[in-house]
C-alpha cells in the first residue's frame, strides 16, 4: 500500500518535472527559430529573385546584360545566320552534350534546347563562363559566340562550350516569355 | 566554496577523471552549480539570474543586429529600418535588443536597491559591490553608446549634450571631448568608434560578470537576516543552505518565465512605450528637439547632473574656493558621478554593526525614502530645467548624498537594532514551520526531495 | 508577525519600483502637441488590433491623390502594397500601381518606370517631412495625425516670405502646410462617403501601416509568446512548490 502511493505521488511528481522540461523545451525552440530564420534572404532581396525585363526594343543581332541574383544574364535576339549556324551543329563535336536548361527536364545541347522560342530567336543564359567564374566577351572567340578572356574558353552561338577548360555550356536559367515580348527571369 | 564545508566534488565514469586531471572544468561547474546557498533567501535575490539572462540576450540580439546594421551616418538610420521591415524577424530582434536594455536596468536597480537594503555591501562582500559597481558604469555606458546608433534626433542630440559633459572639465576639458567625439562634433567619426565600444562593452560586462560571480562564491551568499551561515561543519552548513542546483536554479527560473511573460507582453503591445517618439526622425544637426531626453533609466542621474546650477551655494561655494575652476557645469558633472561614487563607498560609510535593514527601524524609514528619492528624481528628470522642478531636484540631489554621506554614517552610531535571529535556521523554521514539531524537520542533510 | 510585515514590506516597496517607474516614464514625455486630441477607435488598436485592410487601401488612394504630391514615404516600397498584414493588394495592381511613377535607376543612368521591388519616392518639397514613419514620431501617433488634418482654424500669416496657416494642434500654433484635405477631396473607389473625418482616419490609418507594417504579426507573436510563458511559469512553479515541500512542512 506504501508502495503504490509512493509510486503514485512519484508518477505525478515526474509527470509535472517532464512536462515542465517539456514546455520549457518547446519555449526555448520557438525563441530560438527568429534567431536563425533572420539569416534567410530579407524581403528586399527576395523581391529581387524574380524580375522581369522588357525586350521589345531588342534588335536581331544584339544583346541585352541585365544583373539577376548578382549575376550577369545575356539576352540575346539572335540573326537568321546565328540560327542556322548553332543548328548546324553535330552534337558529336560538343565536349558537354546535355542542354543545361532549367526549364527542361531532360534535352541534349541541340539548339532547340537551348532558346525560349521554337523559331530560336531567344537565347537567354547565365553570363558566367562554368571554368571559373569570369564573364565572357560577347561577339568573340573562334565559333561567333562568346570568348572568356580568363583562360581562353570559347562558346558558340548558342551558348555551348566548344573549346578550353571550361566543362559546361552556358547554363540556361529558369526564364519564360510572354506574348507581349515580357521576360521573365526566375 | 564560500568557505561553507560541503560535500566535494566526486569525478566518476572514466572520462570525468581523464577530463579531471587535465582540466577541472567539470569540478568546477560541478562546485559552482551545487554550491550551499542560503535556504532563507527570499524573490529579491532572483535578479542575479535576470541580469545574466538579459546580458546573454542582449549579447545574441546584438550580434545578431550587426549582421543587418550600417554603422554609417548615411545608412544608419534606414538600415534599422530595413531590420524592420525586411528582415525576417527583424521587427521582434530590433524590439527585444531595445526593451532588453530597459529590462536590464530594471533589473539592476532591484539588484542594487536589494543590496542596499540587506548590508550585502557590508563586509566581506565590499569587493563584490564595487565590482557591481563597475559593471553598472558598463552598462551605462554600453546603453548610452547603443542608443546613438539607429541615428535618430534623440540619438544624436543625446550623444551631444553627453559628449558635452566633458567639455565642462576645466583645463582638458576642450581637448577631451573633441578626442572622444573624433571631431568637432558629432558625426560619422563618432558613431562608429560608438559601435566599435558597443560591441566591446558587453563582453568586458561578461568578464566582470565572472569576477562578481567569483566573488560571492568565495564569501557565500548573502541572505535577509544578514546572519552568516554556519561553518563549523557540513551537518551545521546544511541546516542553513540547500544546494543552487536544483532549489535556487529551478526558483529563479520561476520568476524568470512571470519576468519574461511580462517582457513578451510589452514587447508585442506596447514595445515603444518607454521610448521617445523623436527618435524615429533621422538625426539632424541643425534642428534640436524641444526636449532633449535621455532614456529612463538615465533620469536620476540627469536630474542630479542638472540640478547645480550657478545660483545653488555650494556651486557658489566650490566656485570661490577653487577660484573659478569649478563652474555650475563641472559641478554638475562630479555631483553625477558623485552620486555613484558614494553608493560605491556604502560599505565604509554604514558604520552600523548590523547587516541586514530588517533588524534596522531607523534606517528601514531613512532607506524608503532613498527608494521614493530616486522615484522623484527620475521623474523630475525628464521635467524642463524650470520651478518648481530646480529646486524639487535640489531637494531630491542633496537627500541622495545625504543618504551615503550622512546617514549611513550617523545611524551606526544612533540606532538601536532589533534582535536578529542567532542562525538562519531559526529564520527558516520560524517561516516555514507554524507548530513547535522538530520530527517534521527532514533537516540533517537530505539533498534529495524526501520521497 | 514580524516576518509577514517583513516580507510583504520588502514586496511592496519593490513592486513600487517596476510600476512607478513606467508610469513615470509616460508622464515624462507628455510634451507635445498643444491642442486637445480626440480618441479613434482605430481597428488596430488593443491586444487583438489589426489593421482593416480596406481602410489601408482607401488611406492609400488618400495619400497617392493628395499628399504624396509633397510628401515622401521612401521607407515603403511598391511590393509592401501586397504584403500580408497592409492594404493586401493583388499582385497586378502592386504592378499597375509601381508603373505609375518613373524613377532614376543608377545602374543604366537613365529614368525608367518603377517595379514593386522600387521604393515610394522622397519629399518634392523642401519642407515636407517624409511620412514613413510619421505615426511613431509623433506624440499622439495616428490620433494626432486625424487632429492634425482637422485643426485648421482658416487663419493665416506670412512671416519671413512664407506663409503659415493656423492649426491648434502644431506645436507653435502655425504650420506651414495649408490645409490638406476639406472632405470630398477623393472618391473612394469602395463607395464610402469621403467625409473629412473618413479620410482623416483612413490616411492616418495608412499613415500606421506605413511605420508599423509588422503591427498585426507583432501582435499575434506577443499574444503567442505570453501564453507560452504564463503556461510555462505556472509549471515551473508547481515544480518549485514539489521540490521545496519537505523543506517547508507546513503541516503543524
Amino acid at each position: 500500500m506504501e508502495d503504490n502511493s509512493d509510486n503514485k505521488k512519484s508518477n505525478r511528481r515526474d509527470f509535472l518535472y517532464i512536462s515542465t522540461a517539456a514546455v520549457g523545451a518547446v519555449t526555448v525552440g520557438a525563441a530560438t527559430w527568429p534567431l536563425i530564420n533572420q539569416m534567410n534572404p530579407s524581403a528586399d532581396v527576395a523581391a529581387l529573385s524574380s524580375i522581369e525585363v522588357d525586350l521589345n526594343d531588342l534588335e536581331p543581332g544584339s544583346q541585352l546584360t541585365v544583373k539577376w541574383l548578382g549575376k550577369p544574364v545575356f539576352i540575346r535576339r539572335r540573326t537568321e545566320e546565328e540560327i542556322s549556324a548553332a543548328r548546324e551543329v553535330n552534337l558529336e563535336d560538343l565536349p558537354d552534350k546535355s542542354a543545361q536548361n532549367a526549364n527542361l527536364k531532360e534535352g541534349d545541347a541541340s539548339d532547340k534546347f537551348r532558346t525560349l522560342d521554337e523559331k530560336g530567336e531567344w537565347l537567354v543564359m547565365m553570363g558566367v563562363c562554368t571554368h571559373l567564374g569570369c564573364v565572357p566577351l560577347g561577339d568573340a572567340g573562334d565559333f561567333g559566340g562568346w570568348f572568356c578572356p580568363c583562360h581562353g574558353s570559347h562558346y558558340d552561338t548558342a551558348g555551348r562550350i566548344r573549346r578550353g577548360p571550361a566543362p559546361t555550356n552556358l547554363p540556361i536559367p529558369v526564364a519564360s516569355l510572354s506574348n507581349d515580348g515580357i521576360l521573365k527571369l526566375g | 566554496m564560500g568557505g561553507i564545508p560541503h560535500d566535494k566534488y566526486e569525478p566518476k565514469k572514466g572520462f570525468e577523471t581523464w577530463l579531471d586531471k587535465r582540466l577541472p572544468i567539470g569540478r568546477l561547474i560541478y562546485d559552482t552549480l551545487m554550491i550551499p546557498t542560503p535556504k532563507n533567501l527570499n524573490w529579491m535575490w532572483i535578479w542575479g539570474i535576470v541580469l545574466t539572462f538579459c546580458l546573454v540576450l542582449q549579447i545574441i540580439t546584438g550580434i545578431i543586429l550587426v549582421m543587418h546594421y550600417t554603422p554609417h551616418v548615411d545608412h544608419a538610420f534606414d538600415s534599422v529600418e530595413h531590420i524592420m521591415r525586411d528582415v525576417n524577424g527583424g521587427w521582434a530582434i530590433r524590439y527585444v535588443h531595445a526593451n532588453g536594455a530597459s529590462l536590464f536596468f530594471i533589473a539592476v536597480y532591484m539588484h542594487i536597491f536589494r543590496g542596499l537594503y540587506y548590508g550585502s555591501y557590508k563586509e566581506p562582500r565590499e569587493v563584490t559591490w564595487i565590482i557591481g559597481m563597475l559593471i553598472y558604469l558598463a552598462m551605462m555606458a554600453t546603453a548610452f553608446m547603443g542608443y546613438v546608433l539607429p541615428w535618430g534626433q534623440m540619438s544624436f542630440w543625446g550623444a551631444t549634450v553627453i559628449t558635452g559633459l566633458f567639455g565642462a572639465i576645466p583645463f582638458v576639458g576642450e581637448s577631451l571631448q573633441t578626442w572622444l567625439l573624433g571631431g568637432p562634433a558629432v558625426d560619422n567619426a563618432t558613431l562608429t568608434r560608438f559601435f566599435s565600444l558597443h560591441y566591446l562593452l558587453p563582453f568586458v560586462i561578461l568578464g566582470l560578470v565572472v569576477t562578481h560571480i567569483w566573488a560571492f562564491h568565495t564569501t557565500g551568499n548573502n541572505n535577509p537576516t544578514g546572519v552568516e551561515v554556519r561553518r563549523g561543519s557540513k551537518e551545521e552548513a546544511e541546516k542553513d543552505t540547500l544546494p543552487f542546483f536544483p532549489y535556487f536554479v529551478i526558483k529563479d527560473l520561476v520568476a524568470l518565465a512571470i519576468i519574461l511573460a511580462i517582457f513578451a507582453a510589452i514587447v508585442g503591445f506596447i514595445p515603444n512605450y518607454l521610448g521617445h517618439p523623436d527618435n524615429y526622425i533621422e538625426a539632424d544637426p541643425l534642428v534640436t528637439p524641444a526636449h532633449i531626453v535621455p532614456e529612463w533609466y538615465f533620469l536620476p542621474f540627469y536630474a542630479i547632473l542638472r540640478a547645480f546650477t550657478a545660483d545653488v551655494w555650494v556651486v557658489q561655494f566650490a566656485s570661490f574656493i577653487t577660484g573659478g575652476i569649478i563652474d555650475a557645469k563641472f559641478f554638475g558633472v562630479l555631483a553625477m558621478f558623485g552620486a555613484i561614487a558614494v553608493m560605491g563607498l556604502a560599505p565604509w560609510l554604514d558604520t552600523s554593526s548590523v547587516r541586514s535593514g530588517r533588524y534596522r527601524p531607523q534606517f528601514k524609514w531613512w532607506f524608503a525614502l532613498l527608494v521614493l528619492d530616486f522615484f522623484v528624481l527620475t521623474w523630475v528628470g525628464a521635467k524642463p530645467a524650470e520651478q518648481p522642478y530646480s529646486t524639487i531636484s535640489l531637494i531630491a540631489s542633496s537627500y541622495w548624498f545625504a543618504y551615503f554621506l550622512i546617514i549611513l554614517p550617523l545611524l551606526g552610531i544612533t540606532e538601536t537594532p532589533e534582535k536578529q535571529p542567532k542562525t538562519i535556521e531559526e529564520d527558516w523554521n520560524n517561516k516555514n514551520k507554524k507548530a513547535e514539531t522538530k520530527e517534521s524537520s527532514p533537516s540533517g542533510g537530505i539533498y534529495e526531495p524526501a520521497e | 508577525m514580524n516576518r509577514q510585515s517583513n516580507s510583504l514590506h520588502g514586496k511592496a516597496v519593490y513592486a513600487f519600483v517596476l510600476i512607478t517607474q513606467l508610469i513615470f516614464c509616460s508622464y515624462a514625455y507628455s510634451a507635445g502637441p498643444v491642442g486637445k486630441i480626440d480618441n479613434v477607435d482605430f481597428s488596430f488598436e488593443g491586444v487583438f488590433g489589426t489593421y482593416d485592410k480596406k481602410q489601408l487601401q482607401r488611406g492609400l488612394q488618400v495619400f497617392t491623390e493628395v499628399c504624396a504630391g509633397c510628401h515622401g514615404l521612401t521607407h515603403v516600397a511598391y511590393r509592401n502594397l501586397g504584403d500580408k498584414g497592409g492594404p493586401e493588394l493583388p499582385p497586378e495592381q502592386v504592378k499597375a500601381y509601381a508603373a505609375q511613377f518613373e524613377i532614376y535607376d543608377a545602374d543604366i543612368d537613365d529614368e525608367r518606370t518603377a517595379i514593386p521591388s522600387d521604393y515610394f519616392s522622397g519629399s518634392m518639397v523642401e519642407n515636407a517631412p517624409n511620412l514613413s514613419l510619421m505615426a511613431k514620431a509623433r506624440v499622439g501617433g495616428a490620433e494626432y495625425i486625424v487632429a492634425l488634418l482637422k485643426g485648421y482654424n482658416e487663419e493665416e500669416k506670412e512671416q519671413a516670405g512664407s506663409v503659415l496657416y493656423g492649426n491648434k494642434l502644431y506645436p507653435g500654433g502655425w504650420i506651414a502646410m495649408s490645409q490638406p484635405l476639406y472632405g470630398d477631396d477623393v472618391e473612394y473607389m469602395d463607395g464610402t462617403e469621403a467625409t473629412l473625418q473618413q479620410e482623416a482616419e483612413d490616411v492616418a490609418a495608412f499613415l500606421m501601416w506605413a511605420a508599423e507594417p509588422k503591427l498585426n504579426v507583432r501582435k499575434e507573436m506577443g499574444f503567442r509568446a505570453v501564453l507560452l510563458l504564463l503556461v510555462l511559469s505556472v509549471l515551473l512553479y508547481l515544480t518549485n512548490k514539489k521540490l521545496w515541500a519537505p523543506y517547508k512542512n507546513k503541516k503543524v
